[in-house]
């Protein structure tokens, strides 16, 4: 199954188990069913609860707090998720804010899905991660799509914590299987935490580097993980949070090693792996055997050429070298 | 919220009059760039994503000699034809497509992230507005007499920042072009499933004039134009509402549109009427925009990469 399907299917389930759960957003509705196809069939299946909305992404992100406000449970989606940027105002200064300035806890049951990153060519204002901007905000969580989680658990996890949640879904990611595929690997559950190994227990048990990324960036890690195992005999481990922000540091300290890195798409500077080495150097700092690495993609506009976006994005390759950057200290 | 397209009115659209050469050679530039587009990313030539304006050709030609070069015009996602009204210049616009030298903005910007002189646009639905707002304040103190011209969909009235801008140019007197192409759609979803009321009753609400086109004709939208831009130009803001057809899909091979709403564009479609209408004018010059933007794709698809150093 791919993970486009897994979240539609998720979708759908969140919808048919909850009677008061709304999905909105632009061009949502059957036939077009969304313009990356995650909302597929919802319309047809739920007429009524599956709402359209003009190109307004303050106003649909608005309208998905008042509908949590009341009672609801509350997806909208972004159509690209550079345009959360038009919907700051309603998360930082009305969502987040409102679970908890007017004295006492105000639980919203709402979710804002931000299909996001780049690797398609559609330009600079339609391929950014903008995780790093809404990162530190009381009050509103962000979580990321990953190949290891199911979508209907995430999404209920979303739902659960009763504040606004940013969901962001890796483009790419949408039309890759689930799971895992590479048999050099072994893939387990800790928790919210997808740990991923070598499938030989000595390599497992001993990793020369822990890489800590987010789903979106998972396969890039992996791929890196393949060529340093086969062609250097480095092994790594993988850690896969579901849930960015807050980070639960704390699921992270049983599986760390000497060496850690955290590699992202955003671009660099500000990002969220800054915030993740902080908060394991504030743990950990004697454990380490340096620095927590950051590897991101670079400080510029993301160009549409795909010669050109390629520099700039967080690739494989930058990922290999920057573990064996790691490990020569 | 499932009603589509108005029908097809039961009479055809009206005869064409017939255009001067320039203005049909650039109609047909356009129409043939936007296909050629259309078929190199089906053949899998292209990377990323393109808006192409087919149908929509004779907005900006109808506006092109009503705009002068001290005149900024600010495109949108759909604006290819806007371009090419203004340079004329395929080579520059497919190199940027492309990703390859000689590309406008070094491939950096791609089909809907253009700049050049006083043209620029942006992908980002109805930030351009209030940009353009500033631009045409700027222009009202220095250079007056100049104007900024603003391109967007009937979509993009679901944004807030159109009316914010709105109502500064109204306040403030400012030269402003609202040229709003209403095809009907935006993206899948028809118009009368977007936009409460009218564009007409929005502008009035700011007490900024409107203007209604609803023919393709550009011989008959010019001169009606002609004053209500010298009107802009003196601080009259001005919404132009062009009731117009998307021919195409929105971007590549997403059209969920019902085959009725598809015929009806094509009926009004100005190509296959002008040839119906003036075939011995039609077909030579057709012909000569067709080999032109052949040869630009064979010369542009032989370039090299563009290049370009990442800066923040
Ligand atoms: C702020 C923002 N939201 C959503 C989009 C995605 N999008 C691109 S074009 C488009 C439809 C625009 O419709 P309209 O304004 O009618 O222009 P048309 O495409 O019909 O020319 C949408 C929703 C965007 N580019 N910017
Ligand atoms: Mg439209």
């Amino acid at each position: 199954m791919r993970v486009a399907e897994n979240l539609n299917a998720a979708l759908h389930g969140l919808l048919a188990d909850d009677p008061a759960a709304y999905v909105l957003g632009e061009d949502v509705l059957d036939p077009y069913g969304g313009a990356f196809k995650i909302t597929k069939g919802l319309s047809t299946r739920f007429p009524g609860r599956v709402i359209t909305t003009p190109i307004s992404e303050g106003a649909l992100t608005g309208v998905a707090a008042g509908l949590a406000l009341t009672g609801n449970t509350a997806v909208a989606e972004i159509m690209f998720g550079d345009f959360a940027a038009l919907a700051f105002d309603q998360l930082c200064n009305f969502a987040a804010k409102s679970v908890s300035m007017y004295g006492s806890r105000l639980p919203l049951r709402m979710v804002v899905r931000c299909p996001t990153g780049g690797g398609r060519g559609y330009g600079p204002t339609h391929s950014q991660s903008l995780q790093k901007h809404f990162v530190g905000m009381p009050g509103l969580a962000l979580y990321e799509m990953s190949p290891f989680h199911d979508n209907r658990e995430v999404l209920a996890a979303m739902v659960d914590r009763g504040e606004p949640c940013l969901f962001f879904e890796d483009k790419i990611l949408y039309t890759r299987p689930t799971g895992l595929a590479d048999p050099l690997f072994r893939v387990r559950r800790d928790g919210d935490l997808a740990v991923v190994d070598p499938d030989v227990p000595e390599l497992a048990a001993r990793p020369d580097c822990v890489i800590v990324a987010p789903g979106g960036t998972a396969h890039r890690a992996l791929g890196a993980m393949r060529s340093l195992l086969l062609e250097e005999e480095v092994s790594c481990r993988l850690l896969v949070p579901s849930r960015l922000y807050p980070l639960d540091v704390e699921a992270l300290l049983p599986h760390l090693g000497g060496v850690v890195l955290v590699a992202e798409e955003g671009t660099a500077g500000g990002t969220w792996g800054s915030e993740v080495a902080h908060l394991v150097h504030q743990r950990v700092w004697d454990r380490l055997r340096g620095p927590v690495r950051l590897v991101c993609s670079r400080a510029s506009v993301i160009p549409t050429a795909a010669h050109l976006e390629r520099e700039v994005l967080l690739s494989e390759s930058a990922i290999h070298r920057a573990v064996r950057e790691a490990l020569r200290g | 919220m499932t009603e589509t397209l108005a029908p097809a009115p039961a009479t055809s659209p009206a005869r064409l009059s017939r255009l001067a050469d320039d203005d049909l050679a650039l109609l047909l530039l356009i129409r043939h760039f936007e296909l050629e587009l259309l078929r190199l990313y089906g053949a899998g030539e292209l990377n990323g994503t393109t808006h192409t304006c087919l149908g929509q050709e004779y907005v900006p030609v109808a506006l092109r000699p009503l705009l002068g070069p001290g005149d900024f015009v600010f495109s949108n996602h759909r604006g290819h034809g806007h371009y090419l009204a203004r340079f004329g210049d395929a080579h520059g616009l497919l190199a940027e497509i492309m990703g390859r030298e000689g590309a406008v903005c070094g491939g950096v910007g791609g089909s809907q992230h253009l700049h050049r002189d006083r043209y620029l646009s942006t992908g980002v639905q109805g930030e351009s507005l209030p940009v353009a707002a500033g631009v045409a304040l700027h222009l009202r103190r220095t250079e007056p007499g100049t104007l900024a011209c603003v391109h967007i969909g009937d979509g993009t009235w679901g944004e807030g920042a159109v009316y914010e801008a709105l109502n500064l140019a109204a306040l403030w007197d400012l030269p402003l072009l609202v040229v709003v192409e209403n095809n009907g759609i935006a993206q899948s979803t028809p118009t009368g499933a977007q936009l409460a009321g009218t564009i007409a009753g929005r502008a009035a609400a700011f007490g900024i004039g409107h203007h209604l086109v609803v023919s393709a004709d550009v011989n008959e939208i010019r001169p009606a134009l002609e004053p209500l831009v010298a009107g802009v130009r003196s601080g009259r803001p001005l919404v132009v509402e062009f009731r117009t057809h998307r021919l195409g899909p929105h971007s590549k091979g997403d059209d969920t549109r019902p085959p009725e709403a598809v015929r009806a564009a094509r009926e009004h479609d100005w190509y296959d009427r002008y040839a119906h209408d003036h075939p011995d004018h039609f077909h030579p010059l057709d012909a000569r925009a067709r080999a032109l933007v052949e040869g630009v794709v064979a010369e542009v698809s032989a370039r090299p990469p563009s290049r370009w150093s990442p800066c923040a």
